[in-house]
């Protein structure tokens, strides 16, 4: 136990490069590597939190640009959800690293772009704002006539209808999808590290070091059902929230208690 | 290739690319697009047989079997996908060798696991270190296969188990007020008219499939990404014929591409081909399609 507490202090923020700088070689303990695992998911959680909440803003953006009537707004929201979504993560990980190195050689300020912290984040949050804008604006298209009608018979227009009408129910409308996006995002984040993208000095996330457990022991069989378990408690605080924003949202319909986003939704992306 | 490849030094800008696109490493990259299909054709039925057993034991009388059903599906779908990648290799290929290791040499004494080794008796290697190169990599493909269908099968059984639910239930009590055993009514009513339900599903989950084969190179099979990786890093002149600077970044545009391409062509069949079942049913998108004619 002693020894155990010792390997919290030493690992625990071994991934933000805090603590012991070599990773341990030899006779792994469990404690270990609960610890060394649960201290990558400090990298999910800020990939997945970051891209979430910048992501939301420009999803709706997109949704918006997605419902217009222009074609200059329509077309390059239609095109920007199309190339996000109709091709893998795991490319567009690739790909925008490679373009993040040459673009370092030319503009020589843009370098912070080629690490995992904020190169890796942006393609997320790019990711991330394709799907929910596509979520967003079929909600967007679902909000009913009769609200957006009955706002503009008690002469509210404009800016304030969408404020306080359109953009209150499309959101009300999306939430349960898009907490299923939340948890598909959590679950992206796990592939940065394998994309080019440098762990610097061994600081990776969760699963960067469940393999480097399983390559180290040539045993799955522990580091990857902690990796396991370490997610499914994520995606269960996940639920937990936005199941509470969820509530938030539907707080004036008559049966509002009973609806929760399900934990296995249908739509997945 | 071309005649007059001989020399690439000399050649003009359209000429060199003609000879450097078609270099022996270039054609094994694309090669690996045909890997791609290979895996996705093998994948596909392979997953919705996977997940045809695992939507079945979720509706089973049987309550064990009935969990056995609802774990698999519960549990991959809440772990990143790609965990379970990494961890199907190694554990797929340890089980098969500890099976063969039991049966084959009974008489083994020493513990498998030593330390950090995983050693069986040499008869039960997989596949056995005699074995020429093809069977080597045939063996990982086989187990990439594998590990496709076991995580996508639970997506494809959580789909199917949502469409035999979506089966009117009349059309089940109509079956057993005609006296048909469950294993009947499962057979003759529920399984032909789940799949105009299963569809949109199944749609999607095929997307997702095609966005997940570049995970292959994870699995350590040289499909299209380890290629792109090899082809695009910068060459010297000292090494190769045709020497570039870092090319990785278009060779995976290419991929994107690729991708891009065929998940457009993948949405209009899948919308042609839901077209066509709704055609005439009594359903809204049968409906619309009658409205749409008239």
């Amino acid at each position: 136990m002693e020894g155990c507490l010792q390997t919290i202090a030493d690992y625990a923020l071994r991934s933000v490069g805090i603590g012991e700088r070599l990773l341990p070689r030899t006779d792994f303990t469990l404690c270990q590597q609960f610890t060394l695992i649960g201290s990558g998911l400090i990298w999910n959680v800020y990939f997945g939190v970051l891209a979430l909440l910048s992501g939301f803003v420009l999803a709706t953006v997109v949704a918006l640009g997605k419902a217009a009537t222009n074609p200059l707004l329509r077309k390059p929201a239609e095109w920007f959800i199309f190339v996000f979504r109709g091709s893998p993560l795991f490319i567009q990980f690739f790909f925008a690293y490679f373009l993040f190195l040459s673009l370092k050689q030319v503009v020589p300020w843009t370098e912070p772009l080629s690490t995992a912290a904020l190169g890796a984040l942006v393609v997320l949050f790019l990711n991330t704002a394709a799907y929910s804008g596509e979520i967003f604006y079929g909600a967007l298209r679902s909000v009913p006539k009769g609200d957006t009608e009955a706002a503009a018979a008690y002469g509210i227009e404009g800016w304030t209808r969408f404020r306080r009408i359109t953009w209150p129910t499309m959101l009300r409308l999306a939430w349960p999808a898009y907490t299923n996006e939340a948890i598909f995002l959590f679950h992206a984040t796990t592939l940065v590290f394998f994309t080019g993208f440098p762990a610097r000095q061994q600081q990776g996330d969760a699963l960067y070091y469940a393999q480097y457990f399983a390559d180290k022991t040539f045993n799955p069989f522990v580091p990857y059902p902690i990796l396991a378990g370490y997610f499914i408690l994520l995606t269960l605080v996940i639920i937990g929230i936005m199941g509470a924003v969820n509530r938030h949202l539907n707080r004036h319909l008559p049966q509002a208690a009973g609806k929760r986003p399900r934990l296995l939704p249908q739509i997945m992306r | 290739m071309f005649s007059f490849c001989t020399d690439p030094d000399t050649l003009d800008t359209g000429r060199w690319l003609a000879c450097y696109l078609t270099t022996g490493r270039h054609l094994n990259f694309y090669a690996a697009f045909g890997t791609v299909l290979i895996l996705l054709a093998i994948t596909a039925p392979s997953a919705l047989a996977f997940g045809f057993a695992g939507a079945s034991a979720a509706r089973s009388g049987f309550a064990p079997l009935r969990w056995l059903g609802k774990g698999y599906i519960a549990i991959v779908r809440g772990v990143p996908d790609i965990a379970f990648f990494l961890f199907f290799v190694i554990a797929l290929d340890q089980g098969l060798e500890y099976l063969r290791h039991v049966t084959l040499c009974p008489n083994w004494e020493e513990p498998i696991r030593q330390g950090a080794n995983f050693l069986v008796c040499p008869e039960a290697k997989l596949p056995l270190s005699s074995a020429p190169q093809w069977v080597h990599e045939g063996y990982g493909f086989a187990l990439a296969v594998l590990t496709f269908a076991i995580v996508f099968g639970a997506f494809a059984a959580n789909v199917l188990f949502g469409a035999m639910q979506a089966v009117p239930r009349a059309q089940i009590e109509t079956a057993e007020a005609y006296g048909m055993t469950r294993r009947q009514t499962f057979r003759r009513i529920v399984v032909p008219q789940m799949w105009v339900y299963a569809l949109p599903g199944l749609g999607n989950l095929w997307m997702v499939l095609i966005k997940a084969t570049p995970l292959l190179f994870l699995l350590g099979v040289e499909d299209i990404v380890y290629w792109a990786r090899e082809l695009g890093a910068a060459k010297t002149p000292r090494f190769s014929d045709y020497p570039h600077p870092d090319w990785r970044m278009w060779y995976f545009l290419a991929l994107l591409i690729f991708y891009l391409a065929f998940t457009r062509v993948s949405e209009v069949v899948i919308a042609r081909l839901s077209d066509r079942l709704s055609h005439g049913q009594a359903t809204a998108a049968g409906e619309a399609l009658r409205k749409a004619r008239a």
